[in-house]
């Protein structure tokens, strides 16, 4: 199964039980709050994954790591490195 | 500093690493990069071999490497250059045709991937017999160097859009600083059929399709030459195509 397929099976699941549930499409005669609490769920659960996605995405950007050390001791490395290739007769 | 690492005893461990450096216009990085290889596996005490694999480069990238070979060896330095640009999926393919190892290191050349992490690779990877190890800037200390807001913002948005899509066991999918078993990356090399970034979230995706076992190591990606070469809508665009892609058809 590609992962097209995976998402198509899990929300044709999820909408054909709201729908059921939603619209009594199977005269279960379910309790009233069952149908209040079903019928805004899809929005919900877009909206909540709407913000789930915008909180995580801008954690990751807030708490993305700036190697400075990194470049710093890079530039160091690349002094040395062309020292040594100088008089190991490298020419640049 | 890095330590001195107690080198393997003779004889007991046969593991060669082949390291991969497909080059285009790598005049200034060539030697650079070879010097540090030259100095962390040197240090590692394992066994090494530098492929530069280079697409006909105008600046002249083919001659610096010729002299690297003379100062280092022709055991070191292995030069397999090809006439024209062809891209990364047959430069790996002509690489490891003439790769000795039974392991290979693919890295950048342009100094934005560090040996420095070549021995920690190794030790994950000898750790859990993985047959993928993969750099990561996105978990653990790894990070980047030289990154905008806008940059990072396009970096993580487009990573999490992967997760959710592919969901694929890695946090850093594009990234291109990988030790490979040789016999995996032949077969993934195969199988795949993307171009650019997605190449090499193709390999990924499907090395967890043929359930072979990945590792991460957080690295440093110091990117020095993001002030010239923005990323700009084109490349957004083809990421996006491949993404679906991927998510089409695996």
């Amino acid at each position: 199964m590609t992962k097209l397929v995976e998402w198509l099976v899990g929300v044709t699941v999820i909408l054909v039980a709201w729908a059921v549930v939603s619209f009594d499409l199977l005269e279960l005669r379910l309790p009233d709050t069952y149908r209040e609490v079903a019928w805004p769920m899809p929005l919900y659960l877009l909206v909540s994954f709407g913000c789930y996605s915008l909180a995580t995405v801008g954690y990751r950007v807030a708490t993305f790591n700036d190697c400075d050390e990194a470049a710093r001791e890079l530039q160091e490395q690349i002094k040395e490195a062309k020292e040594d290739l100088r008089k190991k007769g490298l020419k640049m | 500093m890095s330590s001195r690492k107690p080198r393997p005893p003779s004889g007991r461990s046969a593991d060669k690493y082949s390291v991969l450096l497909p080059t285009y216009n790598e005049r200034e990085n060539l030697p650079l990069i070879v010097w540090l290889l030259v100095k962390y596996f040197g240090e590692s005490g394992y066994e090494y071999e530098i492929i530069v694999i280079d697409d006909g480069s105008p600046d002249g990238t083919l001659d610096v490497a010729q002299q690297l070979q003379n100062i280092y060896g022709e055991d070191k330095i292995l030069l397999r250059p090809r006439a024209k640009k062809l891209g990364l999926g047959t430069a790996y393919i002509h690489g490891i045709k003439h790769a000795t190892g039974n392991f290979i290191f693919i890295m950048d050349a342009d100094l934005s991937h560090h040996p420095k992490f070549i021995p920690e690779f190794i030790r994950l990877q000898k750790e859990g017999d993985l047959d993928l190890v993969s750099g990561t800037r996105y978990k653990g200390n790894g990070g980047v160097y030289g990154w905008d807001l806008r940059r990072k913002l396009i970096s993580r948005g487009a990573n999490f859009l992967t997760q959710v899509l592919l969901r694929p066991g890695a946090s850093d999918l594009t990234g291109s600083f990988r030790l490979y078993k040789k016999q995996v990356l032949e077969k993934l090399v195969e199988r795949c059929v993307s171009k650019g970034y997605v190449f090499q979230m193709e390999m990924i995706v499907r090395a967890r399709q043929l359930h072979y076992t990945i590792g991460e190591v957080p690295i440093s990606f110091v990117d020095r030459v993001y002030g010239e070469s923005k990323l700009g809508g084109n490349e957004i665009v083809s990421f996006a195509k491949g993404l679906l892609t991927l998510f089409a058809t695996t």
